[in-house]
């Protein structure tokens, strides 16, 4: 399967990625070639083989449902604010998405 | 005294112990190597104070006979790793100015087992590379140079290619990588060190940048076998904030060295005899069997069919995984936040990511993004998931006949910066012996075997089955026996 530039541009909006016109014919060709390469896996006979899930046998562990007190269980909002382009009030600050 | 910096980690370790030394002697030796490594853009921060600090802590717990495992070891730090109160980007500019409020899991084993940071490591963005091109901080320089009088700057590897460069320049004795398709093992080789990915879940993710979690683990890299044991013994262990950490005791992996192979098969993969290979490797693999041989193996030829759709099947599940992991990068919470003038949300999110990603990593994404959109994720995904299971099979298989696999790490020594960073397939084909073991998880090391025609170092590579770090280590130090290998660069910069 090939892709065409309207193709390249809805993925690059899908990934929430800005590409210009000279951007996205750049692209095509490279996502082409590397979807070219990976197509041989059409080869390979998968009937009745079972997608893999867990590469080494783990079983998802589940914790006592209580509040933790370590660094991961809260009252630490300024740690959370600390590294945001901008923080007003106690919270993250976005453009406005209401008018 | 000799210089401290030629010292590894257990002759640190052994003569600060014994007083041989002081901590603070080798930190301020280390220091001095980092600084004036400058030139090969190995290290994206420099903590020296970080270094005294331990290096004084690990003074005063010999004074008062309370020494630790990494008592006295200064570190380098892949910036992959979360470290609290000091810059991580993992070399991309859409983290650039981002202070960790924590600290990776395996940063507070390594400080907490004693021992100090010298600064963090340059590296491939999030991960993404071969060759350490695709930082937004610039080339990593290999310490090594051609013979051939051309003096062309040579790729260190990648993704870990600060760590490996760190390392071989005599700028660290240890550090930190990880390895996702080959990112540890690819870049010791290049550089003539040893470097081991454990089994998948060993070693917590919690606190590293992730790019795909069912790949990615951590590892130590170092100037030999032992060096390696020591430090991933540190670095293991049961993490309960990583839901994929396995629940398991660590080893004593140091204590089990043992470089004699008796009644152990080492097997060859037929298929690992990929066209083109240089003449070269073929004799350092036949070199490398003959070592196995004389260390007390049998060896025994074994089958892997599905090695050849290693690649390709990477190459789905890993940008499928980081276009998830990275969709996190938005310019809200953390890093860089581009917005122009009259923007909305939605348009905020594309500037940002826009402007902070690098070229490989965009590629990565929209593959990614491209190969689990509706109608193409059963083709692509789905199916990759398959052929996964089917290669991990394989080595299920093999390991029905032999202990462990013994294959060249690399398909070539280093090639020069720039010489493959146009075309990303051949630039993808060098981890063509590294991947098909990150997709089942299992441990995996390279331990250098010897020099090329062009002076330059070549690894070999050593497969176990899952949870047998020993078994690797061990045959790992069986060939280090061996090959004597005693090449470092000379110091040009």
């Amino acid at each position: 399967m090939s892709v065409d530039l309207a193709t390249v541009r809805k993925i690059a909006g899908l990934a929430r990625i800005a590409t210009t016109d000279a951007e996205a014919e750049a692209l095509l060709p490279e996502l082409n070639n590397i979807l070219g390469w990976i197509e041989q896996l059409g080869e390979v006979n998968t009937d009745g083989v079972e997608p893999l899930a867990a590469v080494i046998p783990n079983h998802l562990r589940l914790r006592d449902d209580v509040v933790t007190h370590d660094q991961t269980g809260g009252g630490i909002r300024d740690a959370v604010l600390a590294n945001a382009p901008q923080a007003e009030h106690g919270f993250f600050a976005v453009p406005k998405v209401i008018e | 005294m000799t210089d401290l910096t030629n010292l590894g980690i257990a002759d640190i370790r052994d003569g600060v112990a014994a007083g041989t030394f002081s901590a603070r002697e080798v930190a301020s030796a280390f220091n001095a190597a980092v600084e004036k490594g400058r030139p090969l853009n190995a290290w994206l921060v420099e903590t020296p104070d970080h270094a005294l600090a331990a290096a004084d802590a690990a003074d005063a717990a010999r004074a008062s006979g309370d020494l630790k495992p990494l008592s006295g070891v200064p570190l380098g730090i892949k910036d992959l790793f979360c470290t609290k109160g000091v810059e991580t980007t993992a070399a991309s500019g859409i983290l650039k100015g981002f202070v960790p409020q924590y600290e990776s899991t395996i940063t507070s084993k390594l400080f907490g087992a004693g021992a100090g940071m010298l600064g963090k490591l340059n590296m491939d963005q999030f991960a993404m590379g071969s060759s350490n091109e695709t930082s937004a901080f610039g080339d990593v320089i290999s310490p090594w140079k051609r013979n051939d009088g051309g003096n062309a700057a040579l790729a260190p590897g990648g993704s870990s290619g600060g760590s490996s460069a760190a390392v071989s320049a005599r700028m660290a004795p240890g550090v930190t990588g990880t390895d996702t398709g080959g990112s540890i093992r690819q870049p010791a080789a290049f550089t003539g060190i040893s470097g081991i990915k454990p089994t998948y879940g060993r070693c917590s993710r919690w606190g590293v940048v992730a790019f795909a979690s069912s790949l990615d683990q951590a590892g130590p890299m170092a100037k030999d076998v032992r060096d390696c044991a020591i430090m991933l013994e540190a670095m293991s262990g049961f993490d309960p904030k990583d839901a994929t950490s396995l629940d398991l005791p660590v080893p004593a992996w140091e204590k089990g060295l043992s470089g004699d192979l008796k009644g152990k098969r080492v097997g060859i993969p037929r298929e690992y005899r990929v066209d083109n290979m240089p003449a070269e490797i073929e004799a350092l693999w036949e070199q490398g069997i003959a070592w196995a041989k004389d260390a007390g193996a049998e060896i025994v030829e074994v089958s892997l069919p599905h090695t050849k759709y290693a690649l390709p099947t990477y190459y789905i599940i890993a940008p499928a995984e980081a276009s998830s992991n990275l969709a996190r990068y938005d310019g809200v919470r953390y890093g860089l936040r581009d917005l122009p003038d009259g923007a909305n949300l939605q348009e905020m999110y594309a500037a940002t990511r826009a402007d902070g990603f690098g070229a490989e990593v965009k590629r990565r994404i929209m593959i990614g993004t491209y190969v689990l959109s509706a109608g193409f994720y059963d083709a692509y995904f789905t199916k990759a998931q398959k052929v996964r299971s089917l290669i991990v099979r394989d080595f299920e298989q093999a390991f029905e006949k032999c202990d462990v696999l013994l294959t060249p790490t690399a398909p070539s020594a280093a090639f020069g910066l720039g010489e493959k960073s146009a075309d990303p397939i051949a630039m993808y084909l060098n981890d063509v012996f590294t991947v098909p073991s990150s997709l089942a998880g299992l441990p995996a090391m390279s331990v250098p075997g010897g020099l090329d025609g062009q002076g330059l170092p070549l690894g070999l590579q050593i497969i176990g089955r899952p949870l047998d770090e020993q078994g690797v280590l061990n045959a790992g130090l069986a060939i280090e026996e061996r090959a004597g290998f005693t090449s470092r660069p000379g110091q040009w910069w």
